[in-house]
C-alpha cells in the first residue's frame, strides 16, 4: 500500500482546491449574469415579470442547495439529458447564486430614497435615464460590500458538489481520508484551505463597507 | 387663460378624502403661498399639479397641458414646471455642476459647454458659482437647497413648485433660501409655495391660499388675508403661527 506523507495530502488537496476556485468563479460569474437579469425584471414595475422573479427567488432561497444539486444532477438525467457532475454543479450553483444576488441587488436599488426618483421625474428624465444616470450608479456603490460578502457563501456552497461526485476540495478530502485513515489531519487541512479562500473575501467585504459608507458621508 | 387652472379636483387615499373639490386659478407671475395645518392637503395639492400624485376627479391644466401621472405626459409637463423639495433631493453621486447639467443635456439636447455655461449662470443666480465642482455632501443645507433651485431653474420652467423647502433647514439657513425666492419673485417667476414661513407669505407673496380639511377655505391678496382673515379657522391658524 502506498504511503501518504503530509506533503502528499496537502499537495493533493491544493490541486483539488483549484476546482473549488474554478467552480466558485463560474458560479459567481454565472450567478451575476442571471442575477442582473432577474434584478432588472424585479424592478421593472411589470407585474408579470415581478411575480415570476419572486417565485424563482423563493424557490431557490427556500430549498437546500443540496436538493438543487441533486435535482440538477439526477433530475436532468431522468428526462434524458446526460449531465456530468461538473455541469450539474455549475448549473445548480449559478441558479442558487443568481437568486440571492438578485435579491441583494433589488434591496440596494430599493434602499435609495424615493426622492431620487421624484426629482428625476420632475426634471423630465424617463425610466431608463433615471436608472442609468441616477439609480444604478448609487445602487452599485451600496451593492459592492454585500456582493463580495455573498461570494463567501458560494465558495462554501461548492463543498456540497462533492456529493454528486464532483472532485473538488471536500471530495478530495474524503478520498484522502479513505486512503490514509487520518480524518482529523485531512479535514483540518481542508478546513484551513477553505478558510484561506474565504477570509480575504470577508475582510474585503468589511473593508469595502467601511470605506464606501465613510466616503458617502 | 390662467397658467394653472384647477377645477373641482378630488383625491382619495383609500377611504380618506384628502382633496374635496379644489378650484384655483393661478396667473403667470403670481407668487402664491399655500398655507394650512399639516394634513390639510396642501402638499398633496402641490404634488398633483405636476403629476407626482394622481387625482381622482376634476381637471388640472398647467400651461395648456392637462396634468396626469402618465409617463409621457409628465415629461411634457416637466418643460413647464419645476419642483423643489423639502429634502433637496440632490443627486449625491454627482457634483453640483453635474446635478444642474444633467437634465439640460439629456432632455434638451444641450451641448456640454452650453450646459456648463447655463449651470454657472444659474449657480450665480443663487450665489453659489464657486461650488460648481463640489459634491452636495460638502454643502450646508441652505446651500444644497439653493443648488436644487438652480437645478430646477436650468430647465427654464414657467412655474416653480416649492414643497416646504425651508422646513428641513436649520433656522439660521432659512433666510438665504428665502432671499433667492424673493429675487425670483421680483424677476416675475411664477411661484407656488407650500410654506410655514408666514412672514414670507405675507411680505413677498401676492396671494395666500388657506387650506383646511381638504378644501380651499379662504383665499385672497396676501396682505388682506393676514390683516383681516374672514373665517374663524384662518383667524385661529394665524393666531397660532404668528
Amino acid at each position: 500500500m502506498m504511503q501518504f506523507t503530509d506533503w502528499d495530502i496537502l499537495r493533493n488537496l491544493l490541486l483539488a482546491a483549484r476546482w473549488t476556485v474554478l467552480l466558485s468563479l463560474i458560479a459567481f460569474a454565472g450567478g451575476a449574469i442571471v442575477g442582473l437579469l432577474l434584478t432588472f425584471m424585479r424592478i421593472s414595475r411589470r407585474s408579470a415579470l415581478v411575480v415570476m422573479t419572486r417565485i424563482y427567488t423563493e424557490i431557490f432561497q427556500g430549498t437546500p442547495l443540496l436538493m438543487q444539486l441533486f435535482l440538477a444532477f439526477f433530475g436532468l438525467g431522468l428526462v434524458g439529458i446526460d449531465v456530468s457532475p461538473w455541469t450539474a454543479a455549475a448549473l445548480a450553483l449559478t441558479l442558487f447564486s443568481s437568486a440571492f444576488l438578485s435579491d441583494i441587488w433589488r434591496g440596494c436599488v430599493e434602499s435609495l430614497p424615493k426622492g431620487q426618483w421624484e426629482a428625476s421625474r420632475c426634471l423630465g428624465l424617463n425610466y431608463l435615464q433615471t436608472m442609468r444616470y441616477i439609480i444604478l450608479p448609487q445602487a452599485l456603490r451600496v451593492a459592492i460590500p454585500p456582493t463580495v460578502g455573498f461570494s463567501v457563501q458560494i465558495v462554501k456552497g461548492t463543498a456540497l458538489a462533492s456529493i454528486i461526485g464532483f472532485v473538488e476540495l471536500t471530495k478530495a478530502g474524503t478520498m484522502l481520508n479513505n486512503a490514509t485513515f487520518q480524518p482529523f489531519k485531512v479535514f483540518a487541512m481542508v478546513a484551513l484551505i477553505y478558510f484561506l479562500l474565504c477570509y480575504p473575501l470577508s475582510r474585503a467585504s468589511q473593508y469595502l463597507e467601511h470605506k464606501l459608507s465613510r466616503s458617502s458621508k | 387663460m390662467s397658467l394653472v387652472s384647477i377645477h373641482e379636483v378630488h383625491k382619495y387615499y383609500g377611504d380618506l378624502h384628502v382633496l374635496k373639490g379644489i378650484n384655483l386659478n393661478i396667473e403667470a407671475g403670481e407668487v402664491v403661498s399655500i398655507i394650512g395645518r399639516s394634513g390639510s392637503g396642501k402638499s398633496t395639492l402641490l404634488r398633483c399639479m405636476n403629476g407626482l400624485e394622481k387625482y381622482d376627479d376634476g381637471t388640472i391644466i398647467l400651461d395648456g397641458k392637462e396634468v396626469s401621472t402618465d409617463e409621457f405626459q409628465i415629461r411634457r409637463l416637466s418643460e413647464s414646471v419645476g419642483m423643489v423639495f423639502q429634502n433637496f433631493n440632490l443627486f449625491p453621486h454627482l457634483t453640483v455642476g453635474q446635478n444642474i447639467m444633467l437634465a439640460p443635456t439629456l432632455i434638451r439636447g444641450m451641448s456640454k459647454p452650453a450646459a456648463k455655461e447655463l449651470a454657472l449662470d444659474m449657480l450665480g443666480k443663487v450665489g453659489l458659482a464657486d461650488k460648481f465642482g463640489q459634491y452636495p455632501e460638502k454643502l450646508s443645507g441652505g446651500q444644497q437647497q439653493r443648488v436644487a433651485i438652480a437645478r430646477s431653474l436650468a430647465m427654464q420652467p414657467k412655474v416653480l413648485l416649492c414643497d416646504e423647502i425651508t422646513s428641513a433647514l436649520d433656522p439660521e439657513l432659512v433666510g438665504e433660501v428665502l432671499k433667492v425666492l424673493e429675487q425670483l419673485a421680483s424677476e416675475g417667476m411664477t411661484l407656488i409655495l407650500v410654506t410655514h414661513e408666514m412672514n414670507f407669505a405675507r411680505d413677498v407673496g401676492d396671494r395666500v391660499v388657506f387650506m383646511h380639511q381638504g378644501k380651499v377655505w379662504e383665499t385672497g391678496p396676501a396682505k388682506d388675508v393676514f390683516a383681516a382673515p374672514q373665517t374663524a379657522e384662518l383667524q385661529q391658524f394665524i393666531g397660532a403661527v404668528l
